[in-house]
């Protein structure tokens, strides 16, 4: 069974974010593994640990996203390969995942592993547009995987629920932050990740072309702010305050 | 006239409120064609005719209820060989998330997702698309034909514009190679005395309430309201609630009368999605959380005193 699991390095959730003057979110912040692909790695992991098979880490971004593939080894993942190229700079979901797929096609995994959305960008268009271009189904929003030999089951969330999904594998899962709680790199684990091999892909090296932006930006201007109101302590009062507000709004 | 084409969503058969919201925007950008597919596509079909379609291209074929995207995505670029649209719209939702990643891959167009507005400026099209992680708002202008943009739910207000569609058969057949990520069973776990996303009221709570033991102070509220209860993604997170209940950007959009969050910091991915709500009442022991800075009236204290002496007045004045 070979698992590849799509990471990517994202601006630390803890840190508050900042802008560029081309309006790009400034990168130069502490960045961190995407918390969602923590948990992908998690489950490729427990999946490895149950059938046996190998974990491969697949980043696109600068030199520094290595630290991100790194912290997956000290995990327990096998080896990475880091997308890493000036070409690639400002890529936008499509062209994310045309290079994700040239690099994943190589390695023919039995399974894709990826965040529902990442943390930054978080459009959610990369793991459909990757399963489109690797010709795999797509079992999303999973909360739960098994394995049956060839064949992949998943509880796909949903509204009011979950769906039982099945497909053949080779497959794409995307994974939901409650799936897995991911482990600690214990420091075995740190030492031995230094041993592993991270791949270093250039833009040359994947056979796709950079076609015009889909998109370009032409302003970023504040969002409508919502005015605040009154703050008011809870004592006596208080609860008639609300009732008023709820009796304004006529919804008592 | 632009060519528009919006993609009606339908979950066993009932077509998705979003799809009527894309639909009010869409008229007024250009002549639009509903496509609608799977059970129930020919009934949905006179409903998206009121609302401005003037043709729906439709399809019910089973296995459009029955795999995940492929055949939605066959269906679509099927359609767009025998003439493309200059504007694809779709509902930034789960499902309809799928269909258009896959279709942009194979078309090899590109996309702009998440938008809260889409509009045509000198022959393009120029999208509203939150950033900075919602503080502000990016103006994206799409370079290339079609455009395909993805449109949060609640963006828009659906409303009928009279009229009727003209219904044209996809004369298409799904193969076996897209019937490949099989829904074999449907499972609901949410019971919703009052839906979400309809609640006059809505009561969230978030981590503030301490623990799952204390969800049942919001449901007594939320009866006395005759409101619904939500949440804040790091409880869905932590196992307390099920996501049905998650409000926020990745969770459901609301737009309620009034909305009270209760022990919700009030981070971007929360708000966007209950920020258009009219009334907003935060219960916080922080003066300072960032909800508190939206909110028309905060309550500064324990959500755990605030929330029953509430209940206790609403059922008191009821008699
Ligand atoms: C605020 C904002 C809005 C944007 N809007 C758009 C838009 O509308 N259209 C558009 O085309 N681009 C957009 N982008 C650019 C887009 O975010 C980047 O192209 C990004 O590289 C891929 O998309 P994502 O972060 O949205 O990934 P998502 O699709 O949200 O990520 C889901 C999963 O895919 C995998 N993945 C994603 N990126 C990588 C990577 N670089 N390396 C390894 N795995 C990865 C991870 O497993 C991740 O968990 C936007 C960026 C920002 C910051
Ligand atoms: C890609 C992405 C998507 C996301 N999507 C969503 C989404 O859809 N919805 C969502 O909600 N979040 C979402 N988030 C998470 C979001 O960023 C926040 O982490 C989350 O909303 C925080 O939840 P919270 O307010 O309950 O918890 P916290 O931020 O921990 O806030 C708890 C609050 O409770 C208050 N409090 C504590 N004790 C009491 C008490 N006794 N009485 C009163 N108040 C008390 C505290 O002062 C604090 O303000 C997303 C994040 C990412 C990265």
């Amino acid at each position: 069974m070979k698992i590849v699991v799509t990471v990517k390095q994202v601006p630390d959730p803890n840190s508050s974010l900042g802008l560029e003057a081309d309006y790009s979110l400034a990168r130069e912040k502490e960045v961190v593994l995407d918390p969602g692909d923590e948990c992908g790695i998690e489950e490729g992991l427990r999946l490895k640990e149950a059938h046996g098979g190998e974990v491969v880490l697949v980043s696109m971004g600068p030199e520094r996203a290595r630290d991100a593939i790194r912290k997956g080894l000290s995990m327990g993942a096998d080896r990475g390969i880091l997308i890493s190229d000036a070409q690639l700079a400002g890529a936008d979901a499509l062209l994310t995942a045309q290079a994700l797929a040239a690099a994943i096609q190589a390695e023919a995994p039995d399974l894709v592993i990826c965040g529902t959305e990442s943390f930054d960008g978080s459009t959610g268009m990369v793991p459909p547009m990757l399963a489109e271009l690797l010709g795999l189904p797509q079992l999303t929003f999973a909360k739960k995987i098994e394995l049956d030999g060839s064949a992949v089951k998943v509880h796909r969330q949903t509204a009011d629920g979950y769906q039982v999904v099945e497909a053949p594998t080779p497959a794409l899962v995307t994974v939901t932050a409650g799936i897995a709680e991911p482990r600690y790199a214990s420091l075995k684990g740190i030492m031995a990740a230094r041993s592993k091999e991270i791949r270093q892909v250039g833009f040359g090296d994947l056979g796709i072309e950079r076609g015009e932006a889909v998109e370009t930006i032409e302003g970023v201007a504040d969002a409508e702010a919502r005015k605040a109101g009154a703050v008011i302590e809870f004592d006596g009062t208080a609860v008639d305050r609300i009732l008023q507000v709820l009796a304004e709004a006529k919804v008592v | 006239m632009a060519k528009i084409w919006v993609y009606a969503e339908l979950h066993q058969g009932k077509l998705q409120p979003t799809s009527l919201e894309l639909m009010a925007r869409a008229r007024e950008l250009g002549d639009v064609e509903a496509i609608a597919l799977g059970a129930g596509a020919r009934a949905a079909a006179a409903t998206l005719g009121k609302h401005g379609a003037k043709v729906v291209h439709l399809n019910e074929d089973q296995a459009f209820d029955d795999f995940i995207a492929e055949p939605a995505t066959d269906a679509l670029a099927w359609l767009y060989q025998r003439g493309a649209p200059d504007l694809i719209l779709f509902g930034f939702t789960p499902d309809s998330r799928e269909v258009a990643g896959r279709l942009a891959a194979r078309l090899g167009v590109g996309l702009i997702a998440n938008a809260g507005d889409v509009a045509a400026t000198d022959g393009a099209f120029i999208a509203q698309v939150p950033y900075f992680g919602g503080a502000k708002v990016a103006s994206m202008r799409a370079n290339r034909k079609p455009v395909i943009v993805l449109v949060r739910p609640k963006s828009f207000e659906a409303s009928e514009a009279g009229g009727s569609a003209d219904i044209k058969e996809l004369a298409l057949a799904i193969g076996d190679s897209s019937k490949r990520a099989r829904i074999t069973e449907r499972v609901v776990e949410a019971s919703e005395k009052v839906k979400l996303e309809d609640a006059k009221v809505v009561i969230s709570g978030g981590r503030g309430m301490g623990g799952p033991a204390n969800f049942p102070l919001l449901e007594d509220l939320a009866d006395a309201l005759g409101g619904a209860v939500g949440a804040s993604r790091a409880v869905v997170d932590a196992g307390w609630v099920p996501y049905s209940m998650q409000v926020g950007q990745t969770g459901k959009s609301v737009r309620p009368g009034v909305y009270i969050a209760v022990g919700i910091s009030g981070a971007m991915q929360h708000t966007v999605g209950m920020k258009a709500s009219k009334v907003i009442i935060a219960i916080n022991k922080d003066a300072e959380a960032p909800i508190m800075k939206m909110a028309d009236l905060g309550v500064v204290g324990d959500a755990l005193k605030i929330v029953p002496a509430l209940t206790a007045a609403l059922k008191a004045r009821k008699g």
